[in-house]
């Protein structure tokens, strides 16, 4: 390959990573910044803020992501990968500024929430449209030998985004003091992202149409109608059922354990505090990335196939293993208690009027440097509890302060399972788009893709969380009735969801997958 | 192979009706009526989008592994 060709190609892939990655960025701090959004827009103790909250946290996820594929799709497969792609990044960039513009819940009412509803759907549309485009993109300027490598850069731009969201909101929160962030500048994260995006728009703007795209309308040979001529014929239909029940699926479902329930269960099951949470998951993201890399550079050489299936073996084979062995590294019935160190104290903290928080705090330490604390927060007003439900209001949490050894044990259980995600993730863009034919490829590649990541992978955390949650209360059910509790590890019960997603696909995609078709020029 | 692959089109059509009949009684209808906002959007969102596409997606594939359109040329 000469050296402009190589310089055009390096560049082909930056503009196209950098751009979805960007798009990763501005879908992740949304979620990232949950706690404080939440505060803003969507009060507590109001049902119709919490409905239009949960709302968009699952709809943005999950249901309009799918609705971005086919639309941006077709669009891709009529007028263009470049143009469409530029769309949903100016789409995305714009609705992630915006979300940093609107006005509280206190300045507008009901109108805040709507609009950051409104604006938050838009990013779910643009996200559907994205990924497709990137990777249809890069594939088709890529030499048939290098496809694998060249598009697995498109893989690390969603942990990329993950990545770079996490560093802005750490920078935000350093450089300004902790009301300023909560005043305002938590907005920052979401301003900065609109220049991120005219940078990569400025880039994308001189880059060329796809060639193969090009050479296929120059002859007319493109589709009058990609969504008819994807899910309308059973010619093409069959492999977008394959693609999903025999690859996407297990893939969605392997990512979304490694990267986010990961997180969530470390920080909500085993109670370890959010910031020895954020920077164990930010070592071990940091360490996994370049295998994305590896792995698509290795798919060129073995098939990709092989590589994906060897990877949802090991996830299947493993999950239980990893959780039991971070459950007990944290677990605090494994660790000797210092007793005389133990403290206890009681603070009060005064709220609006005449309500108060009266905070009960205990405090124990181990021999290994851990530090447990447990808080019981019961509110009053006028000087009586405050009733909620026909229940006295408290709030009990413990917050576990891990040492540097338990730190890096919980860094190497999670890099592997990150590990576990490069190995599904980082051929899955060159495969997909190996799978499609050019004139329908975007439309195609992009629904099984974000109903495999977006509605099996994203509906892991709520899915898992319901299964674990379930046998927690079996087991209290038992315990109260003095039976033989029926789950010996309830905590674990989440991971039947992927194990079993997993497992199915799996044996469809040793069975029924080829992985022999490199060809994309058909 | 061939004949597996056929073969196997029931299986994925049974777990497609398995998926059904447990997503409607263990997932969504007791969450649609547990009475919580929150589990009202969950059970909807498994009973509206993912059971649908679950199920007739694996219905579909296994009548089309059936018909033998996932045979290979090996």
């Amino acid at each position: 390959m000469s050296d402009t060709k190589k310089i055009s190609l390096f560049s082909i892939i930056s503009a196209s990573s950098v751009g979805t990655m960007i798009e990763w960025y501005d879908f992740y701090i949304f979620g990232s910044l949950a706690t404080i959004i939440s505060t803003k827009f969507f009060p507590t103790g109001n049902p119709t803020a919490a409905f239009l909250s949960t709302l968009a946290t699952f709809a943005a996820g999950f249901v309009v992501r799918p609705f971005g594929a086919l639309f941006f799709g077709r669009l891709g497969d009529l007028v263009g990968r470049k143009y469409t792609f530029m769309l949903t990044l100016l789409l995305m960039g714009g609705s992630t500024f915006l979300i940093g513009c609107i006005p509280g819940y206190e300045t507008i009412g009901f109108l805040a929430p709507l609009l950051v509803l409104v604006l938050r759907l838009l990013q779910g549309l643009a996200l559907g449209g994205e990924y497709g485009g990137a990777a249809t993109y890069v594939a088709e300027h890529s030499p048939t030998e290098k496809r694998g490598y060249y598009t697995s850069w498109i893989q690390t731009t969603a942990t990329a985004g993950l990545f770079i969201s996490l560093l802005v909101i750490m920078a935000t929160r350093t450089v300004l003091d902790k009301d300023t962030f909560e005043d305002w500048g938590w907005r920052v994260p979401f301003w900065v992202s609109i220049l991120m995006v005219l940078v990569s728009y400025l880039i994308r703007k001189n880059m060329h149409e796809s060639p193969l795209f090009a050479k296929a309308k120059e002859e007319g040979k493109t589709s009058t109608n990609p969504i008819k001529e994807s899910f309308g014929h059973k010619l093409n239909f069959k492999y977008v059922l394959l693609a999903l029940f025999g690859a996407v699926m297990g893939q969605g479902v392997v990512w979304y354990t490694g990267q986010f329930y990961a997180m969530s269960f470390i920080e909500k099951v085993m109670m370890v505090d959010k910031n020895s949470v954020d920077s164990l998951m930010f070592i071990a993201l940091i360490m996994g990335t370049p295998f994305f890399v590896f792995f698509g550079w290795l798919s060129d050489k073995v098939g990709r196939k092989w590589i994906m299936m060897a990877g949802l073996l090991v996830a299947i084979l493993s999950y239980r293993p990893i959780y039991e062995k971070m459950y007990q590294t944290v677990n605090v019935k494994n660790k000797t208690e210092l007793i005389d160190k133990a403290t206890a104290e009681v603070s009060v903290k005064q709220l609006k009027g005449t309500a108060v928080d009266s905070i009960f705090t205990e405090k124990s330490y181990f021999s290994d440097g851990t530090v447990k604390t447990a808080t019981l927060t019961k509110s009053f007003v006028d000087g009586t509890p405050l009733v909620v439900d026909g229940k006295n209001k408290e709030v009990k949490k413990t917050v576990i302060k891990i040492n540097d050894s338990d730190k890096w044990t919980l860094i190497w259980l999670v890099f592997i399972q990150v590990i576990f995600v490069t190995m599904v993730y980082g051929p899955i863009a060159s495969f997909l788009v190996e799978m499609f034919p050019v004139k329908i490829r975007y439309t195609s590649m992009s629904l099984p893709y974000h109903i495999g990541n977006g509605v099996f992978g994203g509906l892991l955390p709520a899915v898992a969380t319901y299964l674990a949650t379930t046998a927690k209360d079996a087991n209290e059910v038992a315990t109260k009735a003095g039976a033989t509790l029926p789950y010996a590890q309830p905590y674990l019960q989440g991971l039947w969801y992927p194990i079993v997603v997993a497992s199915v696909c799996l044996v469809i995609g040793v069975i029924y997958l080829n992985g022999k078709d490199m060809r994309i020029d058909d | 192979m061939n004949a597996i692959r056929k073969i196997l089109g029931v299986v994925w059509i049974a777990i497609g009706v398995l998926v059904a009949y447990f997503g409607v009684t263990v997932f969504g209808l007791p969450k649609v009526t547990s009475g919580k906002q929150e589990d009202l959007v969950f059970g909807i969102i498994i009973l509206v989008i993912l059971l649908p596409i679950v199920v007739y997606g694996l219905v579909k594939f296994g009548i089309y592994a059936l018909q033998g359109e996932y045979e290979i040329n090996e």
